[in-house]
């Protein structure tokens, strides 16, 4: 391998530097249709599953092909989602927050076409490159984070937990049949950089044990102070120990404690947590963002701890698929999962999914517990 | 033939939702073959070291990913985030595999020619693999080495006119809905003002002077499609002042059955005929609708929550006094539990002919305040609470507003100042002792 210069000379790294530049300014991408009518859109509705029509004051009309991916993805399958935009949308394609894929085209028919053609195209093992759905009253594209595929602090795989959840529930995805949307989210640790917490249901990695000490290692690797301010519940205390003679200035845990949130191990890697046996998945539900009837709400744990069951997680997929199902059949239409929730009672809840209650469902983290007692004699039996 | 054998991950390859097994496959097919013949700047066969040490993870139940170290660019101290596997003799491809982030197109509309330009250099350079895209927005480069950090930089900034996002204690990239490009709804131009305050704030973006991380999200309306308002330190949410327009022979063919509701959004169930009673007015929040064959709003009682819009969007449309609220600190749960944003101003026009400045004032003065009070790794949503919503208020220079509360206070322990109270707070005790007796 000869190393290729792009014109870089470390020996002058100031010289012809361009930096603060920040990104490419958004108009140079967007397509005619939406140039010529930006700030001038009149309407919208869903043709069907997947196919959004837009119509500007104008009378133009666009039609959006939306279909989901994987998130992660290689080069290779995006010149792949080049071609498709150079053959069927002009060259232009966008990304979704919930990293859907959107093509724009003229007509109904041409979007019609363009859904099958995306429909059509399979991976070798059988599986979907770009199936159409992720609109209206379905669940569309699950956002997550990264997890074992490129993490440090993941208490569970990510792509793989979506991937099996998404096989379960990709009728939901390419049908609009629920009440209202539900948007599914996943985050591999409770740093939630998928901020899963205001999601109608959310697959989040935990850990159950607290962190291992790596005594030789400790005060050389990370500032003590910093390990000991990073916990939040102050079960972290400087501390010297005697190993094989040697005196380690390192830090001592009050395990009873510890919320197994990770903090102490993002600033010390001299105290890692992760465990086959005790990382798992808790599972949320009921939180939305939308301002939408109800205001916007946290998901709350329903199910405290699901092991990992890799490749394909079953007892997850098949907790997310009680929920889903049991909502479908009991809401009301427009009603979002946490408003049907709240409105049959959450013990009402807790029965017809069939899902213990448990006394790791009790809030006890501070104050935030205090109001999601019930200080009411107004409970169901 | 596979590099590593891959048991467990070759169940993800069947079952209809897109498999990022295959993918990955197929990306190390692609390099295995080479037909472009070129010359890989990091190991060819990192995609299959990726799927070995994956497959590891999954028959472990741990992570073999390590702590990433200093990397990055000259200058900036964000953008790149160190990764090393902590099994670097089993799977060396993937030893060094840091990621990348870059910032992308507001509302993250592209042509295929930006496309193909980002993945040549990451073919090249990189792994070969992406996140399009990671959690904040930024299109995420996944894996690379050392050596080629300064070399990604110079290509992207040099032939693509493109910078790193953020990472680290910084400004974060700020992501946008995608606001006036194709929705009816938005109330201001997200894309236009996420991209000025990008702008703006490069230095901010580059280089950590902050507590910890600091999100801006704009989205156009309350629907809320980028979730600003529960992952974003700063979140502006477009909203309007003025009357929700009507036009009623929309309301009559919605009513008639000649309009699918929702714009369609139910279709795939049998929901019976549309009743506006039902529908719309029983479900409006502020009980501030009616319909005798006419439907009436009383917009003062309205908290435009979009759900009448949502419903009938040929028919109403939002009003034309349009602005932003602004709300502060929302966060996941790390370390003080989840946090909403707080509404701070009600109401904030978003104009463009003065570069945005009032928008700016109240950004650069809440950064002051938590530059100088925040503690080490401590978002602002828990500035605020250590040390109350009125501190925040204070400090950013706004007035303070019935509707920055949900109810006013249960406790009367208010932190009157000196200033607050007749005479101040200088007592003499001899004066005191005047009246009572020791």
């Amino acid at each position: 391998m000869a190393f290729i210069s792009s014109g870089y000379d470390p020996a002058k790294p100031m010289e012809g530097r361009i930096s603060d530049i920040g990104p490419r300014h958004f108009g140079e991408y967007l397509p005619p249709v939406i140039k010529e009518n930006f700030g001038k859109w009149d309407y919208h509705e869903i043709i069907e599953p997947g196919i959004l029509l837009h119509v500007a004051q104008s009378g133009d009309k666009t039609y959006t092909v939306r279909a989901g991916t994987a998130r992660l993805m290689s080069v290779t399958h995006i010149r792949e989602i080049c071609d498709i935009a150079d053959k069927f949308s002009g060259g232009y394609v966008r990304f979704t927050t919930r990293n859907n894929l959107e093509f724009q085209v003229e007509t109904e028919e041409a979007a019609k076409e363009l859904k099958a053609y995306l429909n059509d195209q399979k991976f070798p093992g059988g599986a979907h490159k770009f199936p159409v759905g992720g609109t209206g009253a379905g669940v569309t594209n699950i956002v997550h984070t990264q997890g074992w595929v490129h993490c440090h602090t993941p208490a569970t795989d990510a792509s793989g937990t979506v991937k099996a959840t998404m096989d379960v529930v990709f009728d939901d995805f390419t049908d609009m049949k629920l009440p209202a949307p539900v948007r599914i989210s996943m985050a591999c640790c409770l740093n939630m950089c998928g901020a899963v917490h205001c999601s109608d249901i959310a697959i989040l990695g935990i850990h159950r044990k607290p962190p291992l000490i790596d005594h030789k290692f400790l005060d050389n690797l990370c500032e003590i102070p910093l390990a000991v301010a990073a916990c939040p519940t102050g079960a972290v205390r400087p501390s010297k120990v005697e190993l094989d003679g040697e005196t380690y200035k390192t830090v001592a845990i009050k395990q009873e404690r510890c919320m197994f949130c990770g903090n102490c191990y993002t600033m010390c890697p001299s105290l890692p947590l992760s465990d086959g046996e005790g990382d798992g998945i808790a599972i949320m539900v009921g939180g939305k963002i939308s301002n939408r009837i109800t205001k916007p709400a946290f998901s709350k744990v329903v199910v405290p701890f699901v092991p990992n069951e890799p490749p394909r997680w079953p007892t997850l997929t098949k907790t997310i698929k009680k929920i889903l199902d049991t909502y479908a059949q009991d809401a009301n239409k427009y009603e979002r999962l946490g408003d049907w929730a709240t409105r049959i009672g959450w013990e009402r809840f807790f029965e017809k999914c069939d899902l213990p209650f448990s006394e790791h469902l009790i809030d006890d983290f501070r104050d935030p517990a205090y109001y999601t007692w019930r200080q009411t004699t107004q409970f169901k039996w | 033939m596979a590099k590593h054998k891959t048991p467990l991950l070759d169940q993800l390859e069947s079952g209809p939702w897109p498999s990022f097994v295959s993918d990955i496959k197929q990306e190390a097919d692609a390099r295995a073959k080479n037909e472009k013949g070129l010359d890989y700047q990091i190991p060819v066969d990192c995609p299959e070291d990726l799927l070995g040490v994956l497959e590891m993870s999954y028959t472990d139940g741990e992570t073999h990913w390590k702590h990433g170290g200093i990397v990055g660019v000259f200058g900036y101290g964000g953008g790149v985030i160190g990764r090393y596997c902590d099994q670097p003799q089993m799977f060396p491809g993937v030893a060094h595999f840091h990621t990348v982030r870059v910032a992308q197109p507001n509302g993250k509309w592209y042509n295929t020619e930006l496309l193909r330009n980002l993945v040549k250099i990451w073919e090249l350079r990189g792994s070969g693999l992406t996140n399009m895209h990671g959690a904040t927005g930024d299109i995420v480069f996944l894996g690379t080495t050392t050596p080629q950090l300064e070399e990604i930089f110079w290509e992207l900034t040099h032939d693509l006119e493109i910078d790193l996002g953020g990472s680290g204690s910084n400004l974060r990239t700020p992501a946008t809905c995608l606001g006036m490009s194709r929705c009816e709804y938005a109330c201001y131009d997200t894309q236009e003002l996420c991209y000025n305050l990008t702008q703006e704030y490069q230095d901010e973006l580059h280089r950590p002077a902050f507590p910890y991380k600091f999100k801006f999200k704009f989205d156009g309306c309350p629907n809320g499609c980028v979730a600003a308002i529960a992952r974003s330190d700063l979140s502006f949410i477009g909203t309007w002042k003025d009357e929700i327009k009507i036009d009623q022979e929309a309301v009559a063919a919605y009513v008639g059955g000649e309009i699918a509701p929702n714009a369609g959004a139910h279709a795939g169930r049998d929901w019976g005929a549309f009743d506006i009673q039902k529908e719309v007015v029983d479900l409006c929040p502020s009980q501030c609708i009616s319909y005798d064959g006419k439907l009436t709003i009383d917009n003062k009682e309205c908290v435009r929550c979009m759900h009448c819009i949502n419903t009938m969007p040929r028919a109403l449309k939002v009003g034309d006094e349009r602005g932003c609220s602004i709300l502060c600190g929302a966060k996941a749960p790390i370390l003080d539990g989840p946090q909403m944003g707080s509404l701070l101003v009600p109401f904030m026009e978003v104009n463009k002919e003065d570069d945005y400045q009032s928008i700016k004032d109240l950004i650069e003065n809440i950064w002051d305040w938590w530059m100088e009070e925040g503690k080490n790794r401590e978002r602002i949503g828990e500035t605020m609470k250590r040390l109350g919503m009125s501190a925040l208020i204070d400090a950013a220079g706004v007035p303070v507003d019935a509707r920055q509360v949900q109810e006013p206070r249960h406790n009367p322990y208010i932190f009157w100042k000196a200033e607050d109270v007749e005479g101040g707070w200088d007592r003499d005790i001899n004066d005191f002792r005047k009246r009572h007796q020791r």
